[in-house]
């Protein structure tokens, strides 16, 4: 992308020039929000290593040096809380690309437009609803006396489970409410995708007498790679971060399963707003940030190893 | 051959049926729980099906919907005022950065760029927004701080970069100065890509509590999403916004499983009805224009 551009409009150059001032003050607002709200709270990172306490401000506070990241290193969460970050996250990645996969792969096997435009917009509805709504549903599913997931297990005979005091469930209750959610919207980048694989490449398997699942392997697939790789590398670059919504409000914060529920981002939420402790909150914000920045550091230039088109930068 | 073709046909088609059918489920549980008379949901549990048709769980509910009435109306504030704005801010940031020869283009991508890969963490932002800019119990707090989202700037960067630079050459020998260019050129010829960062910023606000349940003590200003996530936890919320004092001998027998399920659909039933017309813009989103800094 360096290929300069001739600067064959030589006489009105300066005109270009107060055009280019122009530009700077049509960004500027927008350059001002960013370093107010991003750029700002980035040194407000200092406040990990003090004792902050809000009538003493910032500056007023006392320095404590390591002492917050240790408390938190040393405590039990923090092994709980980073395996069940990394844990769920890799089972949510590997579920919803496979499960995305093989809906973008089967929709493409329908020939009537109609029917994948309806499939396709049933499908994505989830992707509307706050995860508010959805812990509704899930009330719904696994109230301990009136859920259905209770009705229909008796119906086998089994006794009823009180799924909201039953952490070993949690893992599967989770990663199902996640794929049901992200499998829509996930599965239409890969059909896009697909839409533009060269169909010469069909026509070919066709004559040599392929059938569907051949041409899925031997097509489709290897055509896909490079997306699928991309993707996934993207996803591991960010699984120190949990999706706060599904792990806040689906468990509906419930004591009883944080041994499985409890992820980096909700223990970052309740140290700072029930336990108010400002110092080991940030410290853990600060550690979350700093290896999901290596992260993506690392997991881009893999990217760009594989793929050089689609590293991120 | 062909028959074959069709049998297959038949097959996949079964096939998403039943996994919408699946996909749906969760709806049609939650519609008719709040459709069913207590009496039965305590009986029988949720059912996909309604045994009886009971309508009370929403009488209940429209019997004084103050707080509900007030929650839409602050959330449809905020969304559509965020939206506006957010969606011109980018798109200025955008334009900027899609302009050739500009001086510290690249400064700029990587000063916007740099925020998506690290981020100051949840203390200090909270701390900006409620101990130095006082952001906390006013409505701004849904609207200014989360007004620039890089990636979609890079979207709509991308997007920009999409029309001919013929057109500006031209514009700026007939004598247009920059703004505009931006405003005259460049906003109209991209509607479908404004419509579409538009959108997603919309969908994203509606659907937004967090924002409430972390700077909002005020009841007049929680969001439709947060009321509803408070309704989960105490369903006596719903007697304290529907009834006077005086009033509460009334309302210890409240049917409270149905009402809970009649208060998401009223909460989620005119968004769900909505969006999916807009279905069009929210693939095109994910598939228009690759994100590179």
């Amino acid at each position: 992308m360096n290929i300069k551009t001739p600067s064959v409009v030589r006489p009105k150059q300066a005109f270009y020039k107060s055009n280019n001032f122009q530009a700077y003050t049509i960004g500027a607002i927008p350059l001002l929000l960013i370093f107010i709200f991003n750029y700002l709270p980035m040194f407000g990172v200092i406040i990990a290593f003090k004792d902050y306490r809000f009538d003493k401000g910032i500056f007023g506070s006392e320095w404590v040096g390591l002492d917050n990241f240790k408390m938190f290193v040393s405590s039990n969460d923090f092994t709980r809380i980073t395996i069940n970050t990394l844990y769920l996250n890799a089972i949510f990645i590997a579920a919803g690309i496979i499960s995305a996969l093989i809906v973008a792969i089967l929709l493409y096997e329908i020939k009537s437009r109609n029917a994948t435009k309806v499939y396709q917009t049933l499908l994505i509805t989830p992707h509307f609803l706050s995860w508010v709504v959805v812990s509704y549903m899930a009330y719904a599913f696994l109230h301990p006396s009136y859920g259905l997931v209770n009705s229909v297990i008796g119906m086998f005979g089994a006794e009823p489970v009180d799924w909201y005091s039953k952490p070993e469930a949690w893992p599967l209750i989770l990663t199902i409410a996640s794929v049901w959610k992200h499998v829509g919207m996930d599965s239409v980048i890969y059909y896009a995708s697909m839409m533009g694989i060269d169909n010469s490449l069909y026509e070919v398997a066709d004559i040599e007498g392929a059938n569907a699942w051949q041409k899925t392997r031997y097509v489709t697939l290897p055509s896909l790679v490079p997306l699928i790789s991309v993707l996934t590398i993207l996803k591991i670059g960010s699984i120190f971060r949990a999706d706060f919504g599904l792990f806040y409000q689906l468990t509906r914060d419930i004591g009883a399963l944080y041994d499985a529920t409890d992820v980096i981002d909700t223990y970052i939420f309740r140290t700072m707003r029930v336990v108010g402790d400002m110092g080991v909150s940030s410290a853990v914000g600060l550690m979350q940030s700093l290896v999901g920045f290596v992260l993506v550091m690392l997991t881009n230039y893999v990217s760009k190893k594989i793929e050089p088109d689609n590293a991120l930068f | 051959m062909k028959k074959q073709k069709l049998l297959n046909q038949a097959i996949f088609n079964l096939l998403f049926i039943f996994v919408c059918m699946l996909v749906i489920i969760p709806f049609v549980l939650v519609v008719s729980a709040s459709l069913s008379s207590e009496k039965d949901i305590v009986e029988y549990g949720y059912q996909i099906i309604p045994k009886n048709l009971d309508l009370s769980a929403y009488r209940y509910i429209f019997k004084n919907p103050k707080s509900i009435i007030n929650a839409y109306k602050i959330t449809f504030l905020f969304s559509v005022i965020y939206t506006f704005l957010s969606t011109l801010l980018m798109s200025m940031l955008a334009h900027m950065l899609s302009k050739r020869n500009l001086k510290g283009k690249s400064f700029f991508a990587f000063y916007i760029y740099f925020t998506m890969l690290f981020s100051g963490g949840l203390v200090p932002t909270y701390i900006l927004n409620t101990q130095m800019l006082h952001l906390d119990d006013t409505i701004w707090i849904y609207i200014v701080p989360s007004l620039i989202t890089p990636w979609y700037v890079f979207l709509l960067r991308t997007f920009f970069q999409g029309i001919p630079y013929e057109i500006n050459e031209a514009a700026v020998v007939d004598g247009a100065n920059e703004y505009t260019i931006f405003l005259k050129i460049v906003l109209p010829l991209s509607k479908p890509a404004l419509a579409t960062v538009a959108l997603f910023m919309f969908l994203g606000k509606w659907n937004d509590w967090y924002t409430s349940m972390l700077y909002i003590n005020d009841e007049s200003l929680i969001s439709l999403q947060y009321l509803l996530q408070r309704i989960m936890q105490n369903i006596k919320l719903i007697q304290e916004a529907s009834y006077d004092t005086s009033m509460l001998a009334e309302t210890t027998e409240i049917p409270s499983e149905t009402v809970r399920m009649a208060m998401a659909i009223v909460v989620a039933g005119p968004a769900l009805v909505v969006f999916p017309f807009f279905q069009k813009y929210f693939v095109k989103g994910l598939t228009v224009g690759s994100v590179k800094g």
